[in-house]
């Protein structure tokens, strides 16, 4: 590399941190959404990143669906507390007892992901919300913005998005009016494992492989916890694999891996030839269908 | 290997809809091995259920959105991404239609390199030359014009040379850094990853070479330091650091720095980050600066080097791509988003729209969506602002909408000039060399000889009714008696004429005095004494004004008389009316004057006769050797 040059991952930390300052100078009330995963792992990094010294000047917020694996909620409080974050937890009413498979992924989505989210947002008068959603991850998401505009319903309207130019992020607001802000838009998945290599970040132990007791189901590997359950004729099996993506027990597959370490899952992902996505039954339910839930108000 | 230390190349792909710009994308994703299965079996069916053909239809990689898909259109730019061992890709794929010049922009405005589709049957078309400007206008310093659909033209050399010349020909007119050209057949994958084999004689690089290898270690401007500060961090007492990106420059730590617009100067002390203290920051680096002492600096100030400043101006123009659904309104005041600034401004005028089909300049009529124009600002507090053309970060700022909230335009400043530019449009370095040539073979020596006198330009300012003129034409009255030649320029007898299309808005003021300096300059080339009495209440517009004249031949004089004399002594009501609020920009009451620092002579207005003026101004001539050579003497 010659002098005054940036590796990639370093201009790519550079932009999300330029956002996250410009966010937490402009805003009144900030929020970082929480998921538990690896984008949120990096960008929760990249948020003491741009504060460093100080503390993180917003809180994190967890919408729980209450269908999360439980050792996504021990890595969550252990994490947060480690690093000295003020978590909110927000769950619905019905987290936990809107049974997926009953109702379909969209329905259950619908309520337990997209209305949770917008309750908590509105309860805590929360006027911009940061999400860990990258452009690459799906075709709809390609054109989003880095603040994604959203009416006093929190929807997503495609058309009435403000164009963007340069790092100017426009910060006007009515009242009620909310934006959702993502910082790793130009990230890929790729360069997100390859951040969590280089600076060491702490991820959940499901991304790692490991003999695993499953349930193969339409050509998906579902965990065999509560609230999956074996069918008359399903056996359960025993594979070598790992989670790509994590998500609710019910709609989150896994790969059949033998990557062990983060080096090893880098080297899986210069070599994989399917999108993370298509471990999250979610997103298969309709043609469009993370079109149509962006435009009710989720991420 | 180490696949972190890759360079990230951002590129923009403009064409119109049948010039192959989506089968281009998809065909570099798919050859370069970037497309998932998934999405290339989804691909297929979709191929198979919409077009009933069994070949890829690429273009639906890239119509993200349901409404795109159901219409066949792209409406929205698209961020797409790969990378191959050398670097890592950000494609912005913006749609090409003419209503879309407010996307094109969106793209270019991040891109390093913008890659141009022409389609080789219809060769350069409006279109293209649009696609062309805007780029340029963008300041995207690199350009491939990839000429497409060579398959469909039998791969033949002639048609690609002959589209290469016309394309450089026109291009030639909006100096474009670097510009390649390559042929190509995105259907067929001939010069898009791999070099192809059907057109030998080409021996250039494949796009992808190109995208790989092209140098772009001095798009950067490493030299004017600019760091807007962004956010303050304070976490307790002890301490307190400046968090912002690097636009421009090096900072390092023990540099003196200046803060705008306080101009407080201090010493960095640290580079802080998360992972330790860095001795040097440059763009796009995110770094909290801490400096020795405490200084009151907050976001939206700027640290920049002592010697090294940006333009610190309230009033600037700059090429504005408008976006709005409602035309601009010249009589509403926007929001203007400068580096980490906002705040609000007024447009004074708009100079003239070009019509971005045949580049032509067109009378200015208010812009309306995806019209670009040169637009005259006054913001409410000075900026901190360089040329776009030579700084892409300071140069560059949003317009939003104060009713609606949104983003309704972007700007790029234009350079001002020492005044000599300022915004006049200016001919091209190259035909004010040729015009220099053509000066004619009498000698200033000659002229001063022949007319007895060393020409000099006598620049009269102070406040509207300090009795400039009247001074003026006493003094001409004499230099006359005493045999010199001279000629008086005011207000009024150039405002008749010579600037009459101008008006009172602070660039017709500017661009009235510029004139003004030239005329001075061309009588003084002549051997003329030009007497110019005018308020020109701006320091920094008499510094340019001087620069024009030449300072060897300046003579400022304050005529410095208090302000309430001048308004007692003006019949006009224009100081009542100023103060009524109804004039802006009027010196003194409703802008400032600043005083000149270093007269050559100071007469108090308000306390001396004509003829002392004059007599102080004449002998003031005299020791500037004005009148020294042979005028005559009257008793």
């Amino acid at each position: 590399m010659q002098r005054y040059a940036l590796s990639h991952l370093q201009q790519l930390e550079a932009e999300s941190i330029h956002i996250m300052r410009e966010v937490a100078a402009e805003f009144e009330r900030p929020v970082m959404l929480y998921s538990i995963g690896k984008d949120s792992a990096v960008m929760v990094r990249l948020a003491q990143k741009a504060f460093h010294p100080g503390k993180l000047p917003f809180p994190l917020l967890h919408v729980d669906t209450g269908y999360k694996f439980p050792e996504m909620y021990r890595f969550r409080d252990q994490f947060t507390k480690e690093i000295g974050a003020e978590l909110i937890v927000h769950k619905h009413e019905n987290a936990g007892h809107l049974h997926p498979f009953d109702n379909g992924c969209q329905k259950c989505a619908n309520i337990l992901k997209t209305q949770a989210l917008l309750d908590a947002l509105r309860l805590n008068a929360f006027d911009a919300a940061f999400g860990g959603a990258r452009r690459e991850e799906e075709k709809s998401r390609a054109k989003e913005r880095v603040y994604s505009f959203r009416d006093q319903f929190g929807q997503w309207d495609p058309k009435n998005q403000r164009p963007e130019l340069w790092q100017l992020y426009n910060a006007k607001l009515h009242k009620g009016e909310s934006i959702r802000v993502f910082p790793l838009s130009n990230w890929t998945e790729l360069d997100v494992w390859q951040y969590i290599q280089q600076e060491s970040i702490p991820v959940v132990p499901m991304y790692f492989a490991k003999e695993r007791t499953m349930l193969e189901r339409k050509g998906q590997l579902l965990a065999l916890e509560w609230p999956n359950e074996l069918k008359s004729g399903e056996k359960p099996v025993t594979v070598w694999c790992r989670f790509r993506s994590l998500g609710c027990v019910p709609c989150t597959g896994a790969v059949r891996s033998r990557a062990t370490t983060i080096a090893q899952i880098v080297e899986e992902m210069m070599t994989v030839r399917t999108s993370e996505r298509a471990t999250r039954l979610i997103d298969h339910d309709q043609d469009g269908s993370m079109e149509i839930k962006k435009r009710e108000g989720y991420f | 290997m180490n696949f972190t230390q890759k360079e990230i190349l951002r590129f923009s792909t403009c064409g119109s809809i049948d010039d192959g710009k989506s089968t281009l994308i998809g065909r570099l994703l798919h050859d370069s091995k970037n497309v998932y299965e998934d999405h290339l079996a989804s691909l297929q069916e979709t191929s198979r259920r919409r077009n009933f053909a069994e070949e890829l239809d690429f273009s639906l990689l890239t119509d993200g959105l349901k409404a795109e898909r159901e219409q066949g259109i792209t409406i929205d730019v698209a961020y797409r991404y790969f990378s191959t061992p050398r670097r890592t890709f950000i494609i912005a794929d913006t749609p090409g239609h003419e209503q879309y010049t407010r996307n094109m922009a969106t793209g270019a405005s991040t891109a390093n390199l913008a890659v141009l589709l022409i389609d080789a049957r219809n060769g350069v078309t409006i279109q293209t030359k649009r696609h062309a400007f805007i780029v340029t206008l963008l300041g995207v310093p690199h350009v491939v014009v990839a000429i497409n659909k060579m398959d469909a033209v039998e791969y033949r050399e002639d048609v690609y040379n002959a589209i290469r010349d016309a394309f450089s020909d026109f291009a030639q007119r909006l100096a474009i850094p670097d510009l390649r050209f390559v042929p190509m057949s995105a259907l067929k994958g001939d010069n898009v990853v791999t070099r192809s084999t059907s057109m030998p004689w080409y021996n250039g690089e494949s796009l992808l070479e190109l995208l790989e290898s092209v140098y772009i270690g001095s798009d950067r401007n490493l030299v004017d330091l600019r760091f807007p500060v962004q956010y303050v961090v304070r976490p307790h007492m002890d301490f307190r650091g400046y968090a912002g990106t690097v636009a421009s420059g090096v900072i390092r730590t023990g540099d003196e720095v200046l803060a705008l617009p306080s101009q407080q100067v201090s010493r960095v002390k640290a580079l802080v980050t998360y992972d330790g203290e860095v001795p040097e920051a440059y763009p796009p680096m995110a770094v909290t600066v801490v400096l020795e002492d405490e200084r009151d600096i907050s976001r939206g100030d700027m640290l920049v080097h002592r010697h090294n400043l940006p333009q610190v101006e309230r009033h600037f123009e700059a090429m504005v791509v408008w976006m709005g659904d409602q035309p601009l309104d010249p009589a509403k005041p926007y929001w203007l988003k400068h580096t980490t600034q906002t705040l609000r401004a007024r447009i004074d005028e708009v100079r003239y729209r070009t019509d971005v089909n045949t580049l032509q300049r067109m009378p200015a009529a208010p812009l309306t969506l995806n019209e670009i124009g040169r637009v005259v600002f006054t913001a409410t507090k000075p900026l901190f602002v360089d040329a776009y053309q030579r700084n892409r970060e300071t140069g560059s700022f949003i317009i939003i909408d104060t009713t609606t909230n949104a983003t309704v335009g972007a700007g790029m400043i234009i350079a001002r000039e020492p005044a000599g530019r300022l915004p006049a449009q200016t001919a091209s370095s190259a035909t004010a060399a040729d015009m220099h040539a053509h000066s004619g073979s009498i000698t200033p020596e000659e002229r001063a000889r022949q007319l007895g006198q060393q020409p000099a330009t006598i620049w009269l300012t102070g406040l509207v009714g300090a009795g400039k003129t009247a001074i003026a034409y006493a003094l001409e009255r004499r230099l006359f008696d005493l045999g010199a030649t001279c000629v008086v320029l005011d207000g009024e007898n150039v405002r008749l004429g010579l600037t009459r299309d101008l008006d009172f808005s602070a660039a017709g003021r500017a661009e009235h005095l510029r004139r003004v300096a030239e005329v001075a300059k061309l009588l003084n080339a002549n051997g003329v004494i030009a007497i110019c009495a005018f308020a020109s209440p701006d320091a920094a517009q008499r510094a340019q004004i001087a620069e024009i004249v030449g300072a060897k031949r300046f003579i400022e004089v304050f005529v410095n008389a208090p302000l309430d004399w001048c308004a007692q002594r003006d019949t006009s009501g224009l100081y009542a009316k100023a103060r009524a609020g109804q004039l802006e920009n009027f010196p003194g009451v409703t802008a400032p004057y600043d005083p000149p620092c270093a007269p050559a002579l100071t007469l108090p207005g308000a306390e001396i006769t004509l003829d002392d003026a004059v007599a102080r101004l004449v002998a003031t001539l005299r020791t500037h050797k004005v009148l020294s050579i042979a005028v005559k003497e009257t008793p």
